[in-house]
């Protein structure tokens, strides 16, 4: 299936919306179509709602699921967190007939049913079983020579039994995606770690959540990158919004651009910067932006 | 010398309810490895942070203890505890499980309720923002994104939900429960 709906989520659309821009351009040269999934809502966050109330955080994300089945597509997330949620929603209804019954009863209120019938994929996981870093390096019109901190983030491989994505302690899948645009996957200390961003946790405890991305950042400034390259909308803004309160709070700078893996993947096609919304993130380092655009001169030349 | 635990605090009903949580009930099987400690980013920056505590607690139903700490509430959900464990305990679904009775006592962060409240009225966690409506349009979207926040009759839908489901109002403003 070359179609799927496309599952927004809120960081995406509300905040950076150069992820949900950049995801429709790369996926339509891929010859992947998106459908809106229309009148979805948060999906709602994992860690977060799921703390709640397990009902609530079911039927919501149950609804998302139903829309796309009631579309007959499988849904495209671009964010860890939706991921999360929607896949292990769709798990447990498929798999928990009482937690269904009980679902169901709720979503008929409400004119929906879950049937069972899709499959909640993730970009990166999507393009990497279903279109493989070869062809992705066709795609590339302008190799992106950088040298980038990838940041697989916590939700897109764990837990693992729920994922099947291999290894969640040394996985090579999103970094294959990556090095498919021409850039350099740098190693650096504890590649895995979390943002600090999940599980409500940056909105309970902003600076200890913050102190998780300060060792982040320190180990991709040791490795000596250009940007950090994530998956996720929330990673993304605890990245970007995140060194801003460093800087204000412990007094820390690091300037380290943050894109998500379709914005590269825009940039390696050809697309501009703007065009990408890379430049509306609050982290703008102008020496980055020097080499994109020498790259992208050399390109042209 | 730490504080003397009393077994006639202990509340089986509790570690029933913690126990539905499927792998839960694997904490009988614990044999203190600390491999979930001593891998959690969260300990690392927060050593009263201790989730193999917390499940070991739950055990022995110490529910006023562990549903008071605040640090039930530091967890990113990163899972890497999880992967550890080698008698499979759901270490993180089963803390998600604590929570959710914490706030079943009323035991809520007010930037939750705040967070919970915005789904309610908007559909989303992080809604829309004029800036983000800017933002959009630079980047040759509508500026109003096709989810809820374009359909009236889906923010119906999904208040509706929350109303039957009672999430309205569980995370409802502490004035207004009493």
């Amino acid at each position: 299936m070359n179609k799927l709906s496309f599952f927004l989520g809120c960081i995406a659309p509300n905040r950076y919306p150069g992820i949900e821009a950049a995801t429709i351009k790369t996926l339509d040269k891929l010859g992947i179509e998106l459908e809106d999934l229309k009148g979805a809502s948060c999906c709602p966050a994992p860690g977060v709602f799921r703390s709640f109330d397990k009902i609530t955080w079911l039927a919501l994300a149950s609804r998302n699921v139903t829309l796309s089945e009631e579309m007959g597509l499988d849904i495209l997330t671009v964010c860890n967190g939706c991921f999360g949620s929607l896949v292990d929603a769709n798990n447990i209804m498929k798999e928990d007939s009482k937690l269904r019954e009980e679902v169901n009863k709720i979503l008929k209120e409400i004119g929906h049913e879950f049937k069972g019938t899709i499959e909640v994929r993730h970009i990166i996981e999507y393009l990497s079983r279903e279109v493989g870093a070869e062809k992705i390096k066709q795609a590339v019109t302008i190799p992106m020579d950088l040298n980038i901190a990838l940041h697989y983030g916590c939700h897109l491989v764990k837990p693992s039994k729920e994922r099947h994505l291999g290894s969640t302690e040394n996985p090579r899948f999103f970094d294959e995606l990556v090095e498919a645009t021409g850039a350099t996957s740098v190693e650096y200390e504890d590649k895995m770690a979390c943002c600090g961003a999940g599980g409500g946790a940056r909105t309970a405890v902003l600076d200890t959540s913050l102190r998780m991305v300060v060792n982040k950042l320190e180990h991709m400034k040791a490795a000596g990158v250009d940007c950090i390259i994530d998956a996720c909308p929330f990673c993304h803004l605890q990245f970007d919004v995140g060194q801003t309160e460093i800087k204000k709070k412990f007094d820390k700078a690091y300037d380290i651009p943050v894109i998500h893996y379709s914005q590269l993947l825009g940039l390696a096609m050809g697309y501009t910067p703007e065009e990408l919304g890379i430049n509306q993130n609050l982290i703008i380092n102008e020496e980055f932006n020097k080499k994109v655009e020498r790259i992208r001169g050399g390109a042209n030349e | 010398m730490s504080d003397i635990i009393k077994t006639s605090d202990f509340d089986m009903e509790f570690r029933k309810e913690v126990f539905e949580e499927p792998g839960a009930e694997k904490i009988v099987l614990c044999f203190n490895c600390t491999g979930c400690t001593s891998g959690c980013p969260m300990a690392e920056q927060e050593p009263e942070y201790n989730i193999r505590k917390f499940l070991r607690m739950a055990n022995l139903g110490m529910k006023d203890a562990l549903l008071n700490s605040p640090y039930l509430w530091y967890c990113t959900t990163c899972y890497k505890c999880q992967e550890r464990c080698p008698q499979g305990v759901k270490n993180v679904d089963t803390l998600l499980k604590i929570r959710t009775i914490a706030i079943d006592n009323g035991i809520m962060l007010d930037n939750h309720r705040k967070v919970s409240q915005l789904v309610i009225k908007s559909g989303h966690a992080v809604p829309i923002n004029d800036e983000a409506k800017e933002k959009r349009k630079d980047v040759g979207l509508d500026d109003t994104p096709p989810t809820v926040h374009k359909f009236e009759d889906a923010l119906g839908e999904v208040q509706k939900l929350l109303k039957i489901s009672g999430f309205d109002k569980l995370v409802a403003d502490k004035e207004e429960t009493s």
